[in-house]
């Protein structure tokens, strides 16, 4: 194709492949742990107590406007210089992160002011009837939350859910910056050890955006499954 | 404490080009999202199918992958491009396509008749499209417009990876000087949000300048 | 029973003999497998005011629409002071004109719409005064001036400098009515333009358009559910259904003595249905 050489690559696919699961792997677990800060800031943030509604604001605009990368570098470069400097020996361990997991706990902090937006207009959107009915019901105000406001919640939440998991997907290429072979990295790689530049960025490029269409062709086919609307 | 205020002018010169950069890209990809959006509606189909692959293209890709394409593929044919060069190219290529989605969007959801009236006051096509469309549509387009605007700074960011110093190459550079570094993260955390805080007041302001009554 | 362009008119501008205002040859329009125009003839003279009834989807507002060209006609000819409208002729084909041209052609024919359409981000002056200023080349002052004066005509001069939106809906038309007069059109075209109004306010506009009619100055075609206005204000009323004309003629003949059961019907449901 192009008169391109595609053969190294080709015999490389397995690296390729399995950058990119490791990518989506990283966007799920973050997604997953970002949906619990999410829900707890945003019925935080829905409360009527201001000690509570208030920091969780302060923790959705600031993280918002920060860019992902610093959050990365303050985890993977600046917690451990501080902890080793200023925490007994013991607690420093827990905070210092590989690779990995510091893309995982930076997208579950950075999606997870994304997600509590996302919750708390999905909280507003259930209404006041529903959560009447369930308190004319007797239910308590976790049971209301459990049985009433998050299902019927799930259903309008669940477009935007996808589209955050298709974003953090596509952040999960900031993890070459510390060294996590995920596709990006693996790409770079490959294109300084073989000088193949336009296949290997085609091939990345064709695996993040088929991937990308892919998840949202299989969200609308489960948000159609969902038959009841509110 | 007194190293770490040295280094301030550093950060400050990573605000700078965080801010040179920003701006560049918003410019030039309002430019491109404007005649984007309206190609992608009135367009005759030999530019509205090209600019619907260009669109859907550039938001299916990690606006990191834009970046590395301009950066290192240009070289492959003999095509010097700097790091500054590429990342305000990229950008302005992801800012162009996400801002002629919002114009299509804002543009298409300007009533019928509007139009309909212009015409028949026999208006062509573009005093019709900035006198009487673009006006009614901006109200629903500055707010993704200014989001769009805030991911370009952070967007900017990415400028680290291939060497440009703004504030994030500068906060690593000085952590690496003094060794605060919860210090310095902090205070370039403080940095962006400020951009970002003023960028979003911008653009409410905007917002309320181009709310006629309704 | 299609009679058309022999009336005879109440108060007429121009010799009998005199080319058209507006002359509709053998028009036809479809909407994908509908057709809604199968074939109108109509001539409209100078100064003249016509009312087309009919039901809903008999064709009266696409014909309308046609002649002003927002919707483009299939077959046939629209001539507005003897310009063939939106297209050109070449060997007996219809060749689609350039923007422009149709541009120059609709600045001739005003129309007034039934959601009055006006511009939401401009005041009531500026609304009056935009098509004069963008499509006339006239000047800012003097298109001002003269959009208070057109407003003055419609009794709204103390509303020069609200937004639409601070207008009632027949204060609105009001205004929608002075844009399309500060054209100076040749042709004015009216859209079921009381339709959308509360019923308390359909009387304003209407004492408006009657004004203008009296005046003969400027002509008109009303598309209306208004009888009492066709009967009192029209030169000639013209019967749509189905695409085609089925009666044209003085009020009183079309209106008093309809020869058709078509538009018996259509009377007889009219008046029952208003009660008047």
């Amino acid at each position: 194709m192009f008169g391109l050489n595609w053969d190294l690559i080709w015999r490389n696919r397995e690296e390729f492949l399995w950058g990119l699961v490791l990518g989506l792997q990283m966007a799920l677990i973050g997604l997953a742990i970002g949906c619990v800060i999410g829900l707890l800031v945003a019925f935080a943030r829905t409360s009527r107590h201001r000690w509570l509604s208030a920091p969780a604001a302060a923790y959705v605009e600031f993280v918002r406007n920060l860019p992902l990368l610093l959050i990365l570098f303050f985890l993977y470069f600046g917690v451990p210089m501080w902890a080793n400097s200023a925490l007994p020996r013991d607690v420093a361990d827990l905070l210092i992160l590989d690779g990995e997991n510091t893309v995982i706990a930076g997208l579950a902090i950075y999606g997870g002011a994304y997600l509590a937006e996302i919750f708390r207009a999905g909280i507003l959107s259930v209404g006041r009837a529903f959560v009447e009915a369930g308190r004319s019901l007797g239910l308590s105000g976790v049971q209301i939350a459990r049985y009433v406001t998050l299902p019927i919640m799930f259903r309008t939440v669940l477009p935007s859910l996808g589209n955050t998991f298709i974003s953090l997907f596509k952040d999960t290429s900031l993890a070459m910056a510390i060294a996590v072979p995920e596709l990006t990295f693996v790409t770079r790689k490959f294109v300084t050890d073989t000088f193949q530049f336009i296949q290997a960025w085609t091939v990345a490029a064709v695996l993040y955006i088929v991937t990308a269409y892919a998840i949202a062709a299989v969200l609308r086919f489960l948000e159609r499954r969902i038959r009841w609307a509110v | 404490m007194a190293s770490i205020i040295d280094e301030l002018p550093l950060l400050l010169q990573g605000v700078v080009a965080t801010l040179q950069i920003s701006m560049l890209v918003v410019v030039a990809g309002s430019i491109v999202g404007v005649f984007g959006g309206l190609g992608l509606l009135f367009g005759p189909i030999w530019l509205r199918a090209p600019l619907r692959g260009y669109v859907d293209v550039v938001r299916g890709l990690p606006l990191l992958v834009t970046i590395f394409i301009i950066y290192y593929v240009p070289p492959a044919f003999d095509i010097d491009i700097s790091g500054f060069a590429a990342v305000v190219v990229a950008l302005s290529i992801f800012a162009g396509a996400h801002i002629s989605e919002i114009v299509r969007g804002g543009v298409a959801s300007v009533a019928k008749g509007q139009s309909d009236a212009a015409k028949a006051l026999g208006l062509t096509f573009w005093p019709r499209i900035w006198s009487v469309v673009l006006p009614q549509a901006l109200p629903s387009i500055i707010p993704p417009w200014t989001n769009t605007a805030i991911e370009m700074v952070k967007g900017s960011s990415l400028a680290y990876l291939v060497s440009v110093s703004e504030l994030l190459f500068q906060t690593y550079k000085v952590v690496g000087r003094t060794g605060a570094a919860m210090e310095i993260y902090i205070a370039a955390a403080l940095l962006y949000f400020a951009i970002n805080f003023a960028v979003s007041r911008f653009g409410a302001w905007l917002e309320r300048r181009v709310r006629y009554a309704l | 029973m299609t009679d058309t362009g022999h009336a005879s008119t109440v108060g007429e501008a121009t010799a009998p003999n005199a080319p058209p205002m507006v002359r509709i040859r053998d028009v036809h329009k479809r909407f994908g497998a509908l057709e809604v125009l199968k074939g109108i003839d109509l001539d409209v003279r100078q100064g003249e005011v016509v009312c087309i009834i009919g039901a809903s989807g008999s064709g009266k507002t696409t014909l309308l629409r046609c002649i002003n060209f927002l919707e483009p006609y299939d077959s046939g000819r629209i001539y507005v002071d003897g310009e063939l409208v939106g297209y050109h002729e070449r060997g007996g084909r219809l060749v689609p004109a350039r923007e422009k041209e149709i541009a120059r052609v609709r600045a001739e024919t005003a129309m007034v719409f039934q959601q009055f359409n006006l511009f939401p981000h401009m005041t009531a002056l500026n609304n009056v005064a935009f098509g004069p200023i963008k499509v006339r080349g006239v000047a800012k002052d003097a298109a001002r001036e003269r959009a208070r004066e057109l407003l003055a005509r419609v009794g709204l001069s103390d509303k020069a400098d609200a937004y639409p939106a601070q207008l009632s809906g027949g204060q609105q038309q009001r205004v929608a009515i002075a844009r399309a007069l500060a054209m100076e059109p040749k042709v004015m075209l009216f859209d079921e333009v009381t339709s959308a109004l509360d019923p308390e306010l359909v009387g304003e506009v209407l004492a408006v358009m009657e004004d203008l009619a009296a005046s003969h100055g400027v002509t008109m075609i009303v598309v209306t559910h208004e009888m009492m206005f066709a009967r009192e204000a029209a030169d000639r009323v013209v019967f749509m259904d189905g695409g085609v004309i089925v009666e044209a003629g003085p009020p009183d003949e079309v209106l008093g003595a309809p020869r058709s059961d078509r538009l018996r019907a259509f009377l007889r449901r009219f008046t029952t249905s208003r009660g008047s």
